[in-house]
């Protein structure tokens, strides 16, 4: 079988795909998780993350956050290099509880969102993210 | 100080009493999140915003810690009840301590 200039191209990029693929939650994301809730154990439900299947480029990736109930929002970037995204608290005058941003992912990772709800429970969403270019240069 | 903050806000300037209203903020900043490496291959310092509040006549309605895996310049988008005619005052402080303003004053009607 002849490999053509277009089939070559295509294994390049599947290659390099793989490679850059599977980065995981990693011991300071579990930290930044034990730190915000004490341990305490979190619900399934309760907190909405919405962010993009595929982002082309990890520097600006749209999410947002929601909660109704909440008290502090936490987003975490499992992936990447300091698994802090912010943390967003929410004062007496807030309409609904759901903030949006952009944030910088480093790879194709989970991001993950912890709500602390008024009741002292905590809840937690995540959602996968696959990036095809990294946004934390170096 | 970094060079060339901007901030910008949009918000409603009217709004129906005890109305929910969408606030959008942009500010524009390079949040070097102290990751990247210039040419000489030492690493370029971190210099990010690292809070932003939001308050409606002095109640707060959002208060965001940030760290460097916030995009450049800055968005945040959000809901404020607004009960009665007031101010909105949004606030970031910079990691070198500058602090950035703009206040948008809503009415009701």
């Amino acid at each position: 079988m002849d490999f053509t200039r277009r089939d070559t191209l295509a294994l390049g990029m599947g290659a390099v795909a793989l490679t850059v693929l599977p980065f995981r939650a990693n011991a300071a994301a579990d930290d930044a998780i034990a730190a915000f809730t004490g341990g305490a154990a979190m619900a399934d439900a309760g907190v909405t993350l919405t962010a993009p299947e595929i982002a082309e480029n990890g520097n600006t990736v749209p999410i947002s956050v929601e909660a109704e109930g909440a008290v502090s929002i936490m987003v975490l970037a499992a992936g990447n290099p300091t698994p802090g995204v912010g943390t967003f608290t929410f004062g007496e005058m807030a309409g609904a509880h759901s903030a949006s941003t952009r944030i910088r992912l480093a790879g194709t990772q989970d991001v993950i969102a912890i709500a602390k709800m008024a009741d002292g429970s905590f809840a937690k969403a995540s959602s996968n993210v696959k990036v095809t270019i990294g946004g934390c240069g170096g | 100080m970094a060079e060339g903050v901007k901030p910008r806000v949009k918000a409603p300037s009217k709004a129906a009493a005890g109305e929910a209203v969408v606030l959008k903020t942009l500010i524009s900043h390079q949040m070097e999140s102290g990751q990247r490496k210039n040419a000489d291959g030492t690493p370029i310092p971190r210099s990010i915003i690292n809070r932003f509040t939001c308050e409606f006549n002095g109640k707060s309605v959002i208060d965001i810690q940030m760290e460097p895996a916030i995009s450049t310049n800055p968005y945040f988008e959000f809901e404020a009840v607004i009960p009665e005619a007031g101010d909105l005052k949004f606030t970031w402080y910079d990691d070198d301590g500058s602090v950035y303003e703009d206040v948008k004053s809503v009415a009701i009607g």
